[in-house]
C-alpha cells in the first residue's frame, strides 16, 4: 500500500513475510487457515475411520425404505407404510408450521410488549418489565414443559364432555378445549365455493387498491378518509353477498365426541399448542427488548415534532416513530426468528413430531443411521435458517434509510 | 479470534475420536469396573433406592457380571439410558454392556451390529387402560389416544397391530416412562402401551393401581436380554454365561445362601462341580477365576431368587413367572448345558 507512487527499489525477500508489517498479516492468516483446514480434515478422517472400525458405512438408502411407524400430526398423507423420506418430510412440514405460527405471534407479542414497556402508565410498564425479565431469564425448554404440563393438568379431559353432567363446548358447543388439545370447527367447501373464493380474492385486491388510492388522495389533498372501515366493508360485504347468492356453499364441520376422542373439525394437539405458546411468548420477550431499543434509538425530537404538527400519540407511534425504528429493529429480529426456528427442535420433549422427532428421532433410532440422519437434519436447519435470513434481509433492504 | 476458532475445531475433532474398539474385556479389566447401561427408571427393573444405589432385576444381572469378572458386585458404574440413547451409548463405547429391557430383533442384531447374548425376561407388548373406560379387549381401542415410548419396538408393533385390525389411533410419542406415566394419569392419553412387565411395574407405582387394567391381548413377542457390540466375542461370552449360570443355578437349587457350602461340600452332581469351579477349568476358558460363578450367584441369588425379590408375585409389581419359569416347570427358560 505504498502511497509514494515510486517503484520499489529493493527486491522482495522471504524474511519480509515475517518482519514486514505489509506481508505479516497475510502470513498469519494463511497459516491460520491452513491449521483450521488440517483440523477439519483430521476430524472428518477420524469420523470416517471410526465408522469403518464399527463396520458402518455411509448409506442414505434408508430414505426409501418403509418407516413402519405412525406420526400423529401429518399435513401430508402419511401412514406406517410410507417411507422414511416421507416421514422426514412430514416432520419438516411440522417444524415449518410451528416456526411460522411462532414467528407471527412472537412478533405481535413482542411489538405490543415493547411499546407498552415504554408506556407512561406505571402499572402497564412494570407488568411488561416483569413479563420480559421472567421469560428472558428462564430456559425455553422449561417454558415448553411448563406450558404443556399446564395444558395437560389444568384443562378438562375429553371425558368431562361425556355423560350425565357433561360440559358443553365454547361458541354454541363448537369449540372444545381439552387437555389433549383444542378441537375447532373446520370449513367444508361444497360446490359453488370457488365463486365465493374468487369474490374474496377480488375484494382483497380492491381493498389494497383503495388503500393506495386513499393514500395518494391524502398526499395531494390532505384529506384523511376512514380507510380502515371502508376496507373492512370492501372485504366483507361482497363476500357475504356472494356466499348467500350461491346458497351457503361453505359450511362448518363441528367436532363431535365419538368413542375415545372428538372426531371431525381441526384438532390442534396439546404438544403443538404448548410448543407454539411457549416459543412465541419466550421469543416475544426478546423481540420486546429489540422493539424498545429501536424506539429509544429514535430521537425524542421526532416525537415532539409530530406532536407539534398536531398528531395524536397513536399516530405518532405508527406513522413517525415505528417506521424509523424498523431500521434498527429488523436486523436483530432476524436472529430472533432464527432462534425460534432452531428452538423448535426441543419439540420432542413434549412429543411434537417435528424434523428432529421423525428424522433425528424415530428414523435414526429404528435404522441406526446416526451419521446420515444428523447430517440431513443439519442440512435442513441450515437451509431453513438461510431462507429466513434471505427473506428478512430483503425486507430489511426495503425499510432501511434510502439515500438518494 | 482465530485461535479461538482453531481451538473449537480441535475440540470438535476430539469429540469425534472415540477410538477403535478392541477387546472390551481387556478395557474393562484395565479400568477395574464395568459400565452398564440400564433404564432411566423402571420400578422393579432398574431404579435408584433412597440411598442413591441402583437396584432392580436388570441391575442385579449387571452386578452379577461384575462379580464374575472382578469378584466384587460393586465394581460397576451405571449409565441410565432412554429408549433412544441406548444404542448410541453402546455403539460409541460409552457403556460396555446394555441390560435395559431391550428386545432382541433381527435388525438390531444384524444392522445395528450388536450381539444379543440371551434372554433374561420373555415379555410381550400389552395395553393398560382405566377400568371405568369399560374396555375389555384391545380390539375395542379404535380411535384411542395411545402413549408410547419412542425409539422402541413397541412403536412399530403398535402401528402393525392397528393396521392389521383396521383401526385408527392417535400416537403420542414420549421419551421416558416417567413422562408417559404423567400423561396417562392426567388423562392426556387413554391407553399406555409398552411391554407387559413394564406396564405392571408402572402400575405398581400408581396411587390407585386397582383402577387400571392390563388388557388380556399380548400383541408381540419381546424377548428382553443383554447385548454388547459386534466383534466382542470374549466379552460377550462372559455376559452370556453369567446369565446362563444364574439360570442353571436355579435348576440345580444353588442359592445365594447355600452356594458356599455347595462349592466346598462334596456334592455328587458333576454339573454343579463344573459350574462352581470345583472341577474342570471353565473359568480359565472364559478368562476368569475358577469361582466366578460363585461370586455371580452370591450377588443376588439364582435367576428365581432375583425374579422373586424384584418383580415376583410377592412384590408390588406382582409378575407371575409365566413363560419365565424353568423349562422343567412349564416355562421356556432353558440354559445350554454347562460342560
Amino acid at each position: 500500500m505504498s502511497t509514494t507512487g515510486q517503484p520499489h527499489a529493493e527486491p522482495f525477500r522471504v524474511s519480509q513475510l515475517l518482519y514486514d508489517t505489509r506481508y505479516r498479516s497475510y502470513t498469519i492468516q494463511i497459516f491460520a487457515l491452513f491449521v483450521i483446514m488440517l483440523a477439519f480434515a483430521w476430524a472428518i478422517d477420524n469420523a470416517v475411520r471410526n465408522l469403518e472400525a464399527l463396520g458402518k458405512d455411509i448409506d442414505f438408502g434408508f430414505i426409501f425404505e418403509t418407516s413402519a411407524y405412525d406420526i400423529n400430526q401429518h399435513l401430508l398423507d402419511y401412514d406406517s407404510t410410507s417411507t422414511h423420506g416421507r416421514a422426514a418430510l412430514v416432520g419438516i412440514i411440522n417444524t415449518t408450521l410451528v416456526a411460522i405460527m411462532g414467528c407471527i405471534t412472537a412478533t405481535i407479542i413482542g411489538v405490543l410488549a415493547g411499546v407498552l414497556r415504554l408506556s407512561r402508565n406505571w402499572v402497564v410498564a412494570r407488568l411488561m418489565t416483569v413479563y420480559i425479565e421472567a421469560f428472558r431469564n428462564i430456559p425455553v425448554l422449561i417454558w415448553i414443559l411448563f406450558t404443556v404440563a399446564i395444558v395437560n393438568e389444568v384443562l378438562p379431559g375429553v371425558r368431562s364432555f361425556r355423560g350425565e353432567d357433561a360440559m358443553s363446548g365454547l361458541f354454541f358447543d363448537s369449540v372444545f378445549i381439552t387437555n389433549r388439545g383444542f378441537y375447532i370447527p373446520a370449513p367444508v367447501f361444497e360446490a359453488g365455493s370457488t365463486a365465493v373464493g374468487v369474490v374474496l380474492a377480488l375484494s382483497i385486491a380492491a381493498a389494497w387498491y383503495f388503500g393506495r388510492w386513499a393514500r395518494a388522495r391524502q398526499a395531494t389533498t390532505g384529506r384523511i378518509l376512514p380507510v380502515f372501515w371502508a376496507r373492512l366493508a370492501i372485504l366483507i360485504v361482497p363476500v357475504l353477498l356472494a356466499f348467500f347468492a350461491m346458497g351457503s356453499p361453505v359450511s362448518l364441520e363441528v367436532p363431535a365426541l365419538k368413542g375415545f376422542n372428538f372426531k371431525g373439525g381441526i384438532y390442534m394437539r396439546d404438544s403443538l399448542i404448548g410448543l407454539w405458546l411457549a416459543l412465541s411468548v419466550y421469543t416475544g420477550a426478546f423481540i420486546a427488548e429489540i422493539v424498545r431499543a429501536g424506539i429509544l434509538a429514535i430521537s425524542r425530537g421526532q416525537t415532539e415534532a409530530a406532536y407539534a404538527l398536531g398528531l395524536r400519540p397513536g399516530r405518532t407511534m405508527s406513522l413517525v416513530v415505528l417506521p424509523q425504528a424498523l431500521r434498527v429493529i429488523v436486523p436483530p429480529l432476524i436472529s430472533q426468528f432464527l432462534n425460534l426456528t432452531k428452538n423448535s427442535s426441543l419439540a420432542i420433549a413434549v412429543g411434537y413430531m417435528d424434523a428432529t422427532g421423525t428424522l433425528g428421532g424415530i428414523t435414526l433410532n429404528q435404522t441406526g443411521r446416526e451419521m446420515e440422519c444428523i447430517l440431513l437434519l443439519m442440512a435442513f436447519y441450515l437451509a431453513a435458517s438461510l431462507t429466513i435470513s434471505a427473506g428478512m434481509n430483503a425486507y430489511n433492504r426495503s425499510v432501511r434509510l434510502k439515500e438518494r | 479470534m482465530r485461535l479461538k476458532t482453531t481451538l473449537v475445531a480441535a475440540a470438535a475433532a476430539a469429540a469425534f475420536s472415540v477410538g477403535a474398539h478392541g477387546a472390551t474385556l481387556d478395557d474393562v479389566k484395565a479400568k477395574g469396573f464395568i459400565q452398564c447401561g440400564v433404564s432411566t427408571g423402571l420400578a422393579g427393573f432398574a431404579f435408584t433406592d433412597s440411598d442413591g444405589n441402583w437396584d432392580g432385576f436388570d441391575v442385579v444381572f449387571c452386578r452379577a457380571t461384575a462379580a464374575a469378572v472382578f469378584g466384587d458386585p460393586n465394581a460397576i458404574k451405571f449409565t441410565p439410558t432412554t429408549g433412544k440413547t441406548r444404542f448410541t451409548a453402546l455403539a460409541s463405547g460409552e457403556i460396555d454392556l446394555l441390560y435395559r429391557n431391550t428386545t432382541w430383533t433381527l435388525s438390531r442384531d444384524v444392522d445395528l451390529k450388536f450381539s444379543f447374548l440371551g434372554v433374561n425376561y420373555y415379555d410381550g407388548q400389552g395395553f393398560m387402560i382405566r377400568k371405568d373406560m369399560g374396555v375389555s379387549s384391545a380390539s375395542e381401542l379404535d380411535g384411542a389416544t395411545v402413549c408410547i415410548q419412542t425409539g422402541t419396538t413397541t412403536e412399530l408393533n403398535l402401528a402393525d397391530f392397528f393396521r392389521a385390525n383396521n383401526m385408527n389411533y392417535e400416537p403420542v410419542p414420549i421419551e421416558t416412562n416417567a413422562e408417559a406415566q404423567q400423561k396417562y394419569l392426567a388423562n392426556a392419553c387413554d391407553v399406555y402401551t409398552t411391554d407387559a412387565s413394564g406396564l405392571a411395574a408402572t402400575r405398581a407405582t400408581f396411587e390407585d393401581p386397582e383402577n387400571h387394567v392390563i388388557l388380556p391381548e399380548i400383541i408381540s413377542k419381546e424377548p428382553l436380554g443383554p447385548l454388547v457390540r459386534h466383534g466382542d466375542n470374549a466379552w460377550g461370552d462372559i455376559v452370556r454365561w453369567v446369565l446362563n449360570a444364574l439360570i442353571i443355578a436355579e435348576e440345580k437349587g444353588i442359592t445365594a445362601a447355600n452356594v458356599d457350602s455347595m462349592a466346598s461340600a462334596d456334592t455328587k452332581d458333576p454339573e454343579i462341580k463344573r459350574l462352581l469351579g470345583v472341577e474342570g477349568n471353565y473359568g480359565e476358558m472364559l478368562g476368569l477365576s475358577a469361582d466366578w460363578a460363585v461370586h455371580a450367584i452370591k450377588t443376588g441369588g439364582n435367576y428365581g431368587e432375583i425374579f422373586e425379590k424384584h418383580i415376583g408375585e410377592n412384590t408390588a409389581i406382582g409378575l407371575a413367572r409365566g413363560l419365565n419359569q424353568l423349562w422343567t416347570k412349564g416355562g421356556i427358560l432353558y440354559a445350554p448345558p454347562f460342560r
